[in-house]
């Protein structure tokens, strides 16, 4: 298991218990009743710990390196999946993935940001940081999607769209703008969730839909803590500051109105339960599922544009 | 040369400024090109449309500038009344409000972005300009919203909209709500397609950021000024991660032009006609011209 800073605690006690066990088989004590106590700790400390997360501390745990990825949920979440390859201009980006798949009885098509799940991979996925082609392969999914009546799921968990050489060359900024544009119109119901970072443009450029949910320990925001401190404050020893400031926790961004909801996660996090959270996630794509689709095209494309027309905070000066 | 640049500098309010806006554009008497280091006066500067005399290198100019030379100086401003609030109450070493109040004196403007009104030759055009000295020309509710207003009034008038991009980016201390002005925007500019009027992306130097991953790449028709930057990361931003040093003309409009992001590069000498020209071939829905064949 990791542990976090925060978690130390934790931490400690596990580390009590492996003890305690160890005790229990190589002796004829019988440890149950104590095991049975450090488990009531265990599960108290827990709980402390994780009902007064700072925003910082939920950015920790979006990042913990267990914790379950796009392709997990997919092949949890669906019966038949069949991943598609390349964007049909320049290539396949491995940090977003994505293909048609049932879950139960809808057709849906499914796509997300992938992160690697050990060292190699976490290079070959390029830490979950798009390339254009990454949202140009996303976008042309949604088409087809669009052409065979089935819903978009987005999955969202990235530290950002790759800030490289080529990135731009390729047109990193135009590939997010179209996947706006285009979505924004999309014949098709989008639902969006964010299942662990949701940082600034990279996240944004497959997040416009009609529904968008995070998960509960997750953040979505303009700009990553460690980028903003590093701008605003000229260094990177802020990030927690920027964290709090940034207001990106999902119950902030729940009081914004900008996401519809919040997914509850197992105690602990999505990785202490992953499967769990993969159950809870695929309940809320359905329950929403049924609700979207009944809601004739035209008016669900007019709400969505409705929806973030209305976004923004200002005042009428006389 | 002089010590220091107090000669260069004026020392009382409103000598040489027409309007009481104050301009992006230096003042004063004389001008030192940044890029050749040759100094000329500011009345040849501005004869020459705020660019260099010698290497023609254009200087970074206001919104206000940019609607004189576009509407030859007859313009009417729009949507004046909207302010940005410090709802979050943002504060890093300084607090959103601050920033605010600070530019509001500095800059004399209402926010990073104002539009206008006014006539090109004989046709009719929406323009929304950003002011790179309001906070960076960043993006946060008032610039979306401002430019949500103008799509509306383009597409109530059926006029053609222009953006004229020039901004940093998203504007950090509106976070979400600043991410959230790329979405709107573009949703925007899907009523302004379905209405079938044309929508002109002019990106000046710098654009960047969200500004340019939402409506400044989205033009039936992007152009540029010579030598401008335009891109998605900062270029300290990649950088530091690739930890390398960048190849020359990284970002420049001319490589855009290269890598098929833009359809031309306009020297701002040119640039009115240039938007003639387009307003012309492009058949906007309320064109003047009688050879051009009315749409159904």
């Amino acid at each position: 298991m990791v542990f976090l800073e925060f978690e130390k605690s934790l931490e400690s006690l596990y580390t009590q218990r492996n003890k305690l066990e160890q005790v229990g088989e190589e002796s004829d004590i019988d440890v149950s009743p104590m095991l049975a106590e450090l488990d009531k700790k265990i599960t108290k400390t827990r709980k402390e710990i994780y009902s007064n997360l700072t925003g910082w501390q939920r950015v920790q745990l979006s990042r913990h390196p267990e914790r379950p990825y796009t392709l997990f949920y997919i092949e949890e979440m669906s019966k038949k999946f069949v991943e598609l390859h390349g964007d049909r201009y320049f290539g396949d980006d491995k940090a977003i993935v994505g293909g048609p798949a049932k879950i139960d009885n809808y057709h849906v098509m499914i796509l997300g940001h992938q992160k690697g799940v050990n060292t190699k991979l976490r290079q070959y996925r390029n830490f979950g940081m798009a390339n254009p082609e990454g949202y140009r392969k996303a976008l042309r999914l949604m088409k087809t999607a669009e052409r065979f009546n089935m819903p978009v799921i987005c999955l969202i968990d990235t530290p950002g769209a790759y800030p490289g050489i080529e990135a731009e060359e390729r047109g990193q900024a135009e590939a997010i703008a179209r996947n706006l544009f285009e979505m924004a119109k999309l014949r098709i119901p989008i639902l969006c969730y964010i299942i662990g970072e949701g940082a600034s443009g990279g996240a944004i450029g497959i997040g416009l839909g009609d529904r968008v949910f995070m998960l509960e320990n997750t953040w979505y925001s303009v700009i990553s803590p460690e980028s903003c401190s590093s701008i605003l404050w000229r260094s990177w020893d802020y990030k927690e500051q920027a964290a709090e400031m940034l207001k990106l926790t999902p119950q902030d961004m729940h009081s914004f109105g900008i996401v519809d909801g919040i997914i509850a996660e197992p105690i602990g996090g999505a990785h202490a339960d992953p499967n769990a959270m993969a159950k809870t996630l695929k309940k809320s794509i359905k329950t929403q599922l049924n609700e979207l689709v009944q809601i004739p095209i035209d008016q669900l494309i007019k709400q969505r544009i409705e929806k973030y027309a209305s976004i923004g905070k200002y005042e009428l000066a006389e | 040369m002089m010590e220091g640049q107090s000669w260069f500098q004026r020392f009382k309010d409103g000598i040489q400024t027409a309007t009481k806006f104050k301009r992006e554009t230096p003042d004063g008497l004389w001008f030192q090109c940044t890029e050749c280091k040759t100094t000329s006066t500011v009345k040849e500067l501005k004869k020459n449309v705020y660019k260099c005399p010698n290497c023609n290198k254009h200087i970074r100019i206001g919104s206000h500038d940019y609607f004189d030379i576009i509407f030859d100086g007859k313009w009417t401003e729009y949507f004046t009344e909207l302010k940005s609030v410090d709802f979050l109450e943002f504060a890093d070493l300084k607090s959103y409000q601050e920033r605010l109040d600070k530019s509001y004196k500095k800059t004399g403007l209402h926010d990073a972005i104002c539009v206008a009104k006014g006539k090109v030759g004989r046709k009719s055009l929406i323009v929304a300009a950003m002011d790179f000295k309001f906070i960076g020309g960043s993006m946060g509710s008032v610039v979306g919203e401002k430019i949500a207003k103008a799509i509306d009034m383009a597409i109530e008038e059926n006029t053609p909209f222009m953006i004229i991009s020039k901004s940093g980016g998203a504007r950090m201390m509106e976070s979400a709500f600043s991410l959230m002005q790329m979405a709107k925007t573009s949703a925007k500019l899907t009523q302004l397609a379905d209405a079938g009027i044309p929508y002109l992306s002019f990106l000046t130097d710098p654009t960047t950021g969200g500004v340019t991953a939402s409506f400044a790449m989205l033009g039936d028709i992007n152009f540029s000024e010579p030598d401008a930057l335009i891109g998605f990361a900062g270029p300290r931003v990649i950088k530091e991660t690739i930890k390398k040093e960048l190849p020359a003309g990284f970002q420049k409009a001319e490589s855009l032009l290269e890598n098929g992001f833009l359809d031309f590069i306009v020297d701002r000498a040119d640039l009115k006609q240039r938007i003639d020209d387009l307003l012309t071939v492009l058949n906007p829905p309320n064109a003047t011209d009688k050879t051009v064949v009315q749409k159904k």
